[in-house]
């Protein structure tokens, strides 16, 4: 997802808001003792909401504490779920403040759009790769103005020039006399200083631990099980509640016996949703078993015949009609009439599940005057609005515990299993852990949209494109979760990677955007989203130009990125380091991509084999990447692993197909998820950069599936212009 | 082409009649259990116990009660529940190769169901498979069994029937074309094919076998998938028991011989099999058999459950059944060796899902990880080289629900193409069994339309 | 009433007789570093040892297994092989969200403890039950093949 537009911040990620440093940062004495700053981030939706926020100076909630007892507190606003930003934030902080690592703790943020909003994204949200990128600055000039508050505090003391004195793994250090005062000791004078303005941030090249290979902080707990997650959450007096939803999407809840149900040992009630039942029992044992039990009768509503096959022909016939377009360089039309030769292809990606490993699930505890919300979400804020609003509690009566996610991947920037836990608990006595088997989490996701989307390039008489036109069919997330993030009614994450982050230079380039809702279906990000679909179009698309005009398909792309050095830069890395042009044998074939997404570039090559039934095995798969500046390269290369596993799934895989209304995909029998004996041998290569840092938590994903479907066609000369490929090479 | 087609039609029904003539004067229908030798005599003069009715646990019970448990012992429920629909109310198809049947609505609704059923008509449906409006049944109704019963175990189990909730549901009507839908042929097919006559004991057999004849042949129907059909689609009464393919699935050689049918399991293997759907190192029930197990056969009494036992062991052994082979050699022991070798080259496909996908149930050397309903080595599934039943169980999943809660495998078929689930049967077959199969990913396509029902 | 024997521990519990071990450990006895993934057996978050063996939780009764000496990924560190792999895991630096790690954690430790030195095919048959959806298989291998070298 990209807001960058949207939100006026450049794309270097970097704030480019008006609001001035002096504002973002204020101090004062923490509520025992020790220091607190309070940290403003540069608003860039709605001025106002910063201005609104100065007002609570000293609210004890705030970004960065330091204690007499030496600890740094960081008051996490970005959620952990696998991608390492309980590593990196500290990191950034650490860097400037000139602590050690394992000196700086963690606290999650409770829900505070005022205070903990994402600038890129516009309220307290972690997705879209944007950690790194929105705190990359404001962290560090927290951990500066801190380090300079303490030195100040120091020097005061000592009655020393400050610039006399130095800041070093937690302490002040006053050079002239070698004397000492640990940050602790100087925590309570700090707090009663002025906050300086202006502080200067380390030069890149002075970087002690951005850079280096970082443990992570998060995963002591996690090999023990003593790690939390928003499923492990247990309060005094807790029932667990399994819950069925209508399986027709848009349905309601028509009657429902439970007369069995109700009579199985551990069940304790059976609640009534509009649209769902839920079994609450002592254990999930007996709410599954009650939940079988049921004898629901649902009301399907009008979407009780939609399927597949209809979705894609009304998007087929939407698709014939021009949209709203996302780039428009040159004449298309008319470059099209001129060109030499005219290619064209439909190509086609499906409905995705997350299908993130730990299923949906929600703790509610409704109060005479009050709740309590205990979760795993990428959105807390939104998580407390909503649950306001379903029982009619002003926000501040709604406290939101946030727990580590067992996989985000989009899911969880989404509410729905909120909201429908808290109606639940409205009608349960004490508190009640909703938790969704895994049936109910894949058919009752929010998909990643299916787009179906029309290609078509005017080549010259060296079968170089002059024309590029790309037409963008499919549902719109933006117009649904951010609706200001629209541009002119153009969703501009469902363009990424195909519009202004096209890098290829060809003269006339038109692209636009049909939206089209399929008949109940709820859209929403997925690890990548629109570049998920949009790179593998535009990488496949170039691949079939490349093979029209029949020449290496690096080399056709690098004589198009003649103005991108980033993006040939990491074309090159790749293709050497996978040995490109060297000859395969029989059956196997090479294929590349290359993207800009997300503020990064990456460049990937995989190797594959086709059996003689047409099972396509991954051998290797190399990538480059130049994401700017690296806070944490071990995590860098973990995002990019993974994002290429999660890719890789997608592309060989996986679809949910609709049928009667409903989801035909049940669980990992029917929804394959790659497992290790599929795995490929996967090679990550970082550009050293000192660009602002580009994201890295869904760019592996992206680019994955069209380096495979290009290798398939370098080895088998089938072109896949659908995923997933499953066995759409078992007659080739 | 569309009047030569009829006409052939017309000159099959005359086909039809002719056989249908002459086998009643050479064949004479027979009865089920005839195999035997001793006397056979009318119930009412037969002395050693009362072979038909309830077990003798539920003699106290009430008429609703025996009804249930002999309306269990015939699984009703089966057939005349759609599947996802309610019990008892009709509507699954049987999709023929010319039109599909479907099952009539048995609960007590006025309209739709049977509540305007007198006894008269019930006892002629079961006992003479002719309907309430006089028209002949189709024999997927299995009246061929049922008229074996005696009049106050059909009205038994009419009794339970009308215990039950009224259902409103119509089932579609059936759309058998001409001249298939001439309905009073069968009258000519059930000349040949139903014995037409109640139950008779057998006075040279025990009196646990005439009540193990009783089950099978009068409730349980079992000949109904074990025996395979003649062209005229009755069952082949000289080759009873001997095994057929139905729906797909392979329904076992059940004779008595001892390799390719029952022969050599024990007596306790056949009863766990029966009550639980499992036998130690022989097998468990999948598709229409764990159906048969989970709706009707595990709530028979012990004792019962033995006469079956005893009844089916006189059963004459058939060696094969038209390559249908189930066993054709000794269970496969999966020698240690084996088993420890896990990994293997790491290069097969069938191994490479096996590990995935299936490893975590069954185990590596096929004991069943989870569950003995899990064990593979020596499982007749496995030791079949045609592998149908592993097909279908892959493919459709199975789901068996037991007196100690459900086990259940997932179904695998969207997810896998033809070419992985083939390798895994051969990967399977190869390891745990008693032969290798060479299942082709053609195969299983083919295997894959052949649904359940 | 049934006597599990958990981590050392005797638990006498009352449940029902069809319930799998892993809603035992999460919902009644409190052990929740057992995850719960799928209820079908095929991703192996909810892996324990059984007596050393790796076992889904989610489909196995607990009633059955009296007198089996079960073992969770909050004990699994007191053993040699669970001590190696919780270390290689770190120092490997394997875990992502970590939700399924316990899973692969106790797959790992039953795979070190019966074969101290497993070839890739050997990881294969171990491991492919377990399914991780931030994509550390090439790490899980790689820590699995470092702690094999652990003293």
């Amino acid at each position: 997802m990209d807001f960058e537009r949207r939100l006026n911040v450049r794309k270097d990620g970097t704030a480019g808001s008006g609001v001035s440093r002096r504002n973002l940062l204020t101090a004062g004495a923490a509520a025992g003792s020790g220091l607190l700053l309070g940290f403003y981030l540069p608003q860039a939706i709605g001025a106002e909401a910063a201005e609104a926020a100065t007002a609570d100076v000293f609210a004890p909630k705030a970004f960065v504490r330091i204690d007499r007892d030496d600890r740094v507190t960081l008051i996490m606003p970005q959620v952990e779920m696998g991608q390492g930003t309980y590593t990196s934030m500290p990191m950034l902080i650490a860097e400037e403040l000139e602590v050690p690592l394992d000196q700086v703790s963690l606290v999650a943020a409770p829900p505070d759009d005022r205070l903990y909003t994402n600038p890129l994204i516009g309220f307290q949200a972690t997705g879209g790769s944007k950690s790194v990128r929105a705190m990359w600055e404001p962290l560090r000039r927290a951990g500066a103005v801190a380090r300079v508050m303490l030195i100040s505090a120091a020097a005061q003391g000592w009655n020393v020039d400050p610039t006399s004195c130095r800041a070093e793994k937690g302490e002040v250090i006053h050079g002239p006399t070698g004397r000492k005062l640990r940050y602790g000791a100087l925590a309570d004078t700090a707090a009663t200083l002025p906050v300086p303005d202006n502080v200067a941030l380390k030069d890149a090249k002075a970087f002690k631990l951005i850079g280096t290979p970082a443990k992570r902080l998060d995963t002591p707990d996690k090999v023990n099980g003593k790690a939390l997650f928003g499923i492990d959450v247990k309060i005094p007096g807790m029932k667990i509640a399994t819950v069925a939803a209508c399986p027709v999407f848009g349905g309601k809840l028509a009657r429902v016996d439970d007369s069995t149900a109700i009579e199985i040992k551990g069940v304790r009630q059976v609640v009534r949703l509009a649209d769902a039942v839920a079994v609450v029992a002592d254990h999930m044992w007996a709410a599954i078993q009650g939940l079988a039990a049921l004898d629901i009768e649902w009301d399907e509503g009008p979407n009780a015949n939609v399927s597949s096959a209809d979705i894609v022909r009304q998007m087929d016939i939407a698709s014939q009609n021009p949209g709203i377009v996302g780039r428009r360089d040159g004449d298309v039309a008319k470059a099209m009439t001129g060109a030499a030769k005219r290619v064209e292809a439909v190509y086609q990606v499906p409905f995705l599940a997350h299908a993130a490993m730990e299923p949906m699930n929600c703790t509610v505890h409704i109060q005479k005057d009050g709740c309590e919300v205990w979760v795993g979400s990428q959105v807390v804020s939104r998580a407390q609005a909503t649950a306001a609003e379903v029982i009619g509690l002003p926000l501040e009566r709604v406290q939101v515990h946030n727990y580590l996610l067992g996989g985000g991947f989009g899911r969880r920037l989404e509410v729905d299993y909120v909201t429908q836990a808290v109606r639940i608990a409205k009608q349960v006595d004490g508190p009640v852990k909703m938790v969704w088997t895994r049936e109910e989490d894949i058919q009752h996701d929010i998909y990643r949209p299916y787009y179906f989307d029309r290609m078509a390039a005017g080549l010259d008489e060296q079968a170089m494109p002059i024309a590029w036109s790309h037409r963008v069919t499919g549902s719109s997330i933006e117009a649904r979760w951010l609706p200001s993030a629209l541009k002119d009614g153009l969703d501009t994450d469902a363009v990424e990677g195909a519009a202004e982050e096209l890098q290829y230079a060809i003269p006339n380039i038109l692209v636009d955007y049909v939206r089209h809702e399929p008949p109940g279906i709820l859209t929403g990000w997925w690890r990548g989203v629109g570049p998920t679909h949009n790179i593998f179009m535009v990488e496949s698309f170039i691949d079939e130009l490349a093979a029209e005009a029949r020449k290496d398909p690096v080399e056709y792309r690098r004589a198009l990125l003649g103005k991108s050095p980033r993006a040939k830069g990491v074309l090159d890395l790749a293709a050497e380091k996978a040995g490109w042009g060297q000859t395969l044998r029989q059956g196997h074939g090479r294929g590349v991509s290359v993207q800009y997404a997300f503020g990064s570039y990456l460049s990937q090559v995989a190797e594959i084999v086709v059996s003689k039934e047409g099972e396509v095995r991954v051998s290797r798969v190399v990538c480059a990447v130049d994401c700017g500046i690296i806070v944490n390269p071990d995590t860098v290369k973990a995002q990019i692993e993974g994002g290429i596993v999660f890719g890789l799934s997608a592309a060989l895989f996986d679809e949910v197909t609709i049928k009667d209304g409903r989801a035909e995909q049940s669980n990992f029998n029917d929804y394959r998820v790659l497992r290790i004996n599929e795995m490929p041998a996967i090679e990550v290569y970082l550009v050293p950069s000192t660009e602002a840092p580009g994201g890295i938590g869904e760019p592996g994903t992206v680019g994955v599936a069209p380096a495979l479907t290009n290798a398939i066609f370098a080895a088998t000369g089938k072109r896949i212009r659908k995923l997933p490929i499953k066995d759409q090479l078992r007659s080739a | 082409m569309r009047h030569s087609r009829k006409l052939l039609a017309l000159l099959g029904l005359v086909a039809v009649v002719a056989i249908a003539a002459v086998g009643w004067l050479v064949l004479r229908p027979r009865g089920p259990a005839d195999f035997a030798s001793g006397t056979r005599v009318e119930l009412a003069d037969y002395r050693e116990g009362d072979p038909t009715g309830v077990s003798p646990r539920l003699a106290g019970a009430d008429l609703v009660m025996r009804g249930e448990y002999l309306t269990r012992a015939a699984d009703c429920i089966a057939c005349h529940t759609a599947p996802g629909g309610k019990p008892f109310a009709g509507g699954m198809a049987f999709p023929l190769p010319f039109g599909s049947l479907y099952s009539t609505n048995i609960t007590p609704d006025k309209d739709t169901g049977i509540g305007g059923w007198s006894d008269e008509d019930f006892v002629k449906a079961l006992h003479e498979g002719v309907g309430r409006d006089g028209k002949h049944l189709y024999p997927a109704f299995p009246y061929t069994s049922y008229t074996l019963m005696t009049r106050s175990d059909v009205l038994a189990v009419k009794a339970y029937l009308f215990s039950l909730k009224p259902v409103r549901n119509r089932p579609p009507a059936s759309d058998i074309p001409f001249p298939f839908n001439q309905r009073y042929l069968i009258w000519f097919w059930n000349g040949l094919f139903s014995p037409g006559q109640r139950f008779q004991p057998n006075t040279g057999q025990t009196s646990e076998w005439n009540r193990g004849a009783y089950l099978v042949e009068a409730l349980g129907h079992c000949g109904e998938c074990h025996t395979p059909r003649n062209l005229l689609y009755g069952l082949s009464s000289g080759r009873k028991f001997a095994g057929a393919i139905i729906n797909g699935w392979k329904a076992y050689n059940i004779t008595s011989d001892p390799a390719w049918g029952i022969g050599a399991w024990s007596d306790a293997q056949l009863t766990d099999y029966l009550s639980s759907g499992h036998a130690e190192g022989r097998s468990s029930a999948v598709g229409p058999m764990g159906e048969a197990v989970e709706n009707s056969l595990r709530f028979l009494s012990e004792d019962d459950i033995g006469a079956m036992t005893a009844y089916l062991r006189s059963v004459p052994a058939i060696r094969d059944s038209a390559g249908l082979a189930a066993v054709p050699t000794p269970p496969a022991q999966v020698p240690a060796a084996k088993a420890a070798d896990s990994g293997g080259s790491g290069q097969s496909l069938g191994l490479r899902v096996f590990e995935g996908a299936c490893a975590s149930c069954h185990n590596f050397d096929g004991s069943g990880a989870v569950s003995v309903y899990a064990s593979l080595a020596g499982n007749r599934t496995v030791n079949d080289a045609a592998a149908v039943n592993a097909t279908q169980a892959i493919l459709q999943g199975a789901r068996l629900r037991t007196a100690h809660g459900e086990v259940f495998m997932s179904a695998f078929g969207t997810a896998y193409s033809d070419a992985e689930i083939a390798a895994v049967l051969n990967y399977v077959t190869g390891r745990f069994g008693a032969n290798t199969s060479a299942i082709k990913p053609d195969e299983v396509a083919k295997r894959r339309t052949a649904t359940m029902r | 009433m049934v006597t599990l024997q958990i981590n050392g521990n005797e638990h006498h519990l009352d449940i029902p007789e069809d319930m799998p071990l892993l809603w035992v450990l999460r919902d009644v006895v409190g052990l929740t570093g057992t995850k719960f993934g799928c209820g079908i057996a095929q991703c192996g978050a909810c892996t324990v040892h059984i007596d050393g063996r790796p076992i889904r939780s989610c489909v196995i009764p607990a009633a059955g297994l009296a007198d089996r000496a079960i073992t969770t990924i909050e004990a699994i560190g007191e053993t040699p092989s669970g001590r190696k792999i919780q270390q290689a895991w770190l120092e490997v630096e394997v875990i992502q969200c970590g939700y399924c790690q316990p899973g692969q954690i106790m797959s790992a430790a039953a795979l070190l403890a019966s074969n101290p030195n497993p070839s890739d095919a050997d990881i294969d048959a171990a491991m492919s039950g377990n399914i991780c959806r931030c994509g550390t298989y090439q790490r899980i291998r790689a820590a699995i093949k470092q702690a094999t070298q652990a003293a």
